[in-house]
């Protein structure tokens, strides 16, 4: 399948009084034509800032300070601002973790679907409102002529991010960033999100990188996994094999920990179950831990682990950055 | 066993009001006739969509909001009819556990003294040093390093602010915890941890929780019974066993079928509950859930379910289930 992204050793820096923030540590993936990549992390380890770097958004002071992000064979790195404006919301879409700053309180709902389709040019203001009300209806908002002359106050949590979905949509993008489009909402109308991502991505023909921190969500919607920690990425392989099988002792640990359904063992003698955590705490990423950034966490933890930091190398049909399979000088063991 | 909280169709509502002097134009029905009993040394979770009520029902088991009506009989002693300093006694025996590590901290404070502040307040111990050796047993009980109570919150990490939470909440040796969220906003490998923390100290201590989620996944691990809420009212309660293996309700089945599953080979099918759920400002009439429910029958507009019990200790709110006495409603 051909490439529609790839980002080669980027790199997002945040300048800070404990240091520097290595937000975003020389990180390397792609997304092909047509594929859910899900981004999957805990919470601090550089998901969002990876997102925003793709279309060159990150918050200053951070900076993006090396990488390359060449999009259907353009260097995005390279373009002026100007150019790259084009790009935003009409190639690549963003879908914002935060709903509630994503979405403007003095503008209808209607009118901020609208807007890309007029600031690109492609429509009339006219022709773009009654444009809102089909998305609108695509992302199954019932009574969308109405609601599109809604302000977002007016609108429950669920109906917010459909309409941002909507908005995400406008502008017909080949492909779809979306910063934990479920985590403020409840699990029924996750379900009914994820659903609506799913069918959407088929018959729009999108491609679509999905962030979250809920392995539940990457499993039912993705179909490779990058699993981030600590600014880099430690692991990319198939969504089938990583969770059947995975490499990086931290995606080992990842998916233990998470509670599941059944987990427990209902019924079969009763009792509860301590769920096997991973010991220790998420790093500061202004005071890195020497060698793999895991390492104080690890289980498996080997005395090169603590001096060298292992490079993401590939390993059957994925990647992982961990000496247990290479050995520091990128041999495989 | 003999109760250790009953709680007798328990309800708030909040009155709406159009803007600063104008009158009660409506009310929020909340909590709107829950009742709910644990036994010493148990786990109810308390399960639901947002703004089913969860957080209301817990907040007015202690007091913190006032209920509408209702009883709440702690250990014997209806907690409604007890006067302040009486109520501030009890409190002792009942405390709390919020869902936020970050907001439910005071950042101005050390967390020794975050700590040390309810053994303060009820004067145990027989002096300060007393107490601050209490409060480094706390500390490592929960894992933090006794050396780490003279820094300030924002120092810790969200698992270790939920830590100083619990160690808190544990000082006064309560009875009964209601933990609202416990670990909602905690990282997974974190949750584990917090989590596991929780059921040693339950094992240890003999506390109670009252344990408030909406993570399934969480309360299959930690709960003896479980209670699911809609919309203000108890829709099924029953054993972890008989809620997740055979869940009667149509709303608890929908609930159970909406939560991601980690395994990318397991098929993808379940009934997905479309639209939002209605306010609680205007509850539907009859059944709470019939303008949701893929198995509404004719009763479910008109007739509003009773809770009955239709197996041992398993009670459901839901017209395709009669219960042993024969039709339920109309
Ligand atoms: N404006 C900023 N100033 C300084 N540091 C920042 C800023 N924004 C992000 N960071 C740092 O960059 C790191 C990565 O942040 P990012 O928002 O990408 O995390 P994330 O993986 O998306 O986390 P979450 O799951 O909580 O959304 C964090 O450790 C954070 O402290
Ligand atoms: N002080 C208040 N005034 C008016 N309405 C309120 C007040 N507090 C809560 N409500 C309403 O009562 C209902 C129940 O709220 P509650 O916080 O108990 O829900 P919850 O089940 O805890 O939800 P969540 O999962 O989002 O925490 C909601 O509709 C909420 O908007
Ligand atoms: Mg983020
Ligand atoms: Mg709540």
């Amino acid at each position: 399948m051909p490439r529609i992204l790839e980002v080669t050793d980027l790199s997002a820096h945040f300048p800070s009084e404990a240091g520097v923030v290595r937000a975003v540590d020389r990180v390397s993936f792609h997304v092909d034509e047509g594929e859910t990549l899900g981004l999957v992390g805990e919470s601090g380890c550089g998901k969002s800032i990876t997102a925003l770097s793709i279309v060159r958004l990150v918050p200053p002071p951070g900076r993006i300070v090396s990488g390359r992000i060449v999009y259907k064979g353009t260097d995005l790195m390279t373009l002026p601002e100007r150019r790259m404006r084009r790009y935003r919301g009409r190639e690549i879409a963003l879908i914002f973790q935060e709903p509630s700053t994503a979405l403007n309180p003095v503008f209808t709902v209607g009118y901020q679907i609208a807007e890309g389709l007029i600031v690109h040019g492609i429509m009339k203001k006219k022709e773009a409102l009654r444009e809102a009300v089909r998305l609108m209806e695509l992302v199954r908002i019932a009574d969308a002529g109405r609601r599109a002359r809604e302000y977002p106050h007016q609108m429950s949590g669920g109906m917010r991010q459909r309409v941002l979905i909507a908005m995400a949509l406008a502008c017909r993008p080949s492909l779809l960033v979306a910063d934990e489009p479920t985590t403020a909402l409840d699990v029924t109308l996750q379900a009914e999100i994820l659903d609506m991502l799913r069918v959407l991505k088929r018959d729009l023909r999108l491609s679509l990188l999905l962030i979250s921190h809920n392995l539940g969500v990457i499993a039912e919607t993705a179909d490779r996994v990058a699993v981030m920690y600590a600014g880099r990425i430690v692991e990319e392989a198939g969504a089938r094999p990583l969770f059947a099988s995975p490499k990086h002792p931290y995606t080992a640990g990842l998916l233990r920990s998470m509670p599941r359904l059944g987990g427990a063992e209902t019924g079969s003698g009763g009792g509860r179950r301590r769920l096997p955590a991973i010991e220790g705490n998420v790093p500061d990423l202004a005071r890195l831990p020497s060698g793999c950034a895991f390492h104080p966490r690890c289980p498996d933890v080997m005395a090169e682990c603590r001096v060298h930091t292992p490079g993401l190398l590939p390993l059957g049909d994925g990647a992982v950055a961990c000496f247990k399979h290479h050995d520091p000088g990128g041999r495989p063991r | 066993m003999s109760a250790l909280l009953e709680v007798g169709d328990l309800k708030k509502h909040f009155p709406i009001r159009r803007g600063m002097l104008s009158g009660v134009s409506g009310w929020v029905r909340a909590v709107d006739g829950v009742s709910l009993r644990i036994a010493p040394g148990e786990t109810l979770a308390l399960v639901g969509e947002s703004g089913s009520g969860k957080t209301t029902t817990g907040r007015c088991i202690l007091r913190l909001l006032e209920p509408t009506s209702g009883s709440v009989v702690f250990d014997g002693v209806d907690l409604l009819a007890l006067k302040p300093r009486a109520m501030r006694r009890m409190r002792r025996q009942v405390q709390v556990i919020f869902q936020d590590p970050y907001g439910s901290l005071n950042p101005r404070m050390r967390v020794g003294t975050i700590v040390r502040e309810p053994l303060d307040i009820h004067r145990i111990g027989a002096s300060r040093r007393e107490r601050d050796d209490m409060v480094a047993a706390l500390l490592r009980r929960v894992g933090l390093d006794p050396s780490m109570k003279d820094r300030y919150p924002h120092e810790f990490s969200g698992g270790q602010r939920q830590r100083i939470g619990v160690a808190r909440a544990l000082a006064l040796k309560p009875r009964l915890i209601v933990a609202d969220e416990p670990v909602s906003a905690l990282d997974v490998s974190v949750q584990a941890q917090v989590i596991n923390l929780l059921m040693d100290l339950q094992d240890e201590f003999g506390i109670a929780y009252l344990f408030i989620a909406h993570d399934l996944a969480v309360v299959e691990r930690i709960a003896d019974r479980v209670a699911v809420m809609y919309l203000g009212r108890i829709a099924e309660v029953g054993t972890r066993e008989e809620i997740f293996r055979n869940p009667l309700h149509p709303y608890t089945r929908a609930l159970l079928q909406a939560i991601p599953i980690p395994d990318p080979t397991r098929a993808r099918e379940r009934a997905v509950l479309r639209g939002d759920p209605p306010s609680p400002a205007q509850p539907p009439p009859g059944c709470r859930f019939h303008t949701r429910c893929p198995s509404v029958i004719e009763a479910c507009p008109r007739v509003e379910p009773p809770l009955l019990e239709v197996t041992p200790g398993h009670w459901v709110a839901c017209h395709l289930y009669p219960g042993p006495g024969g039709a339920s409603g109309g």
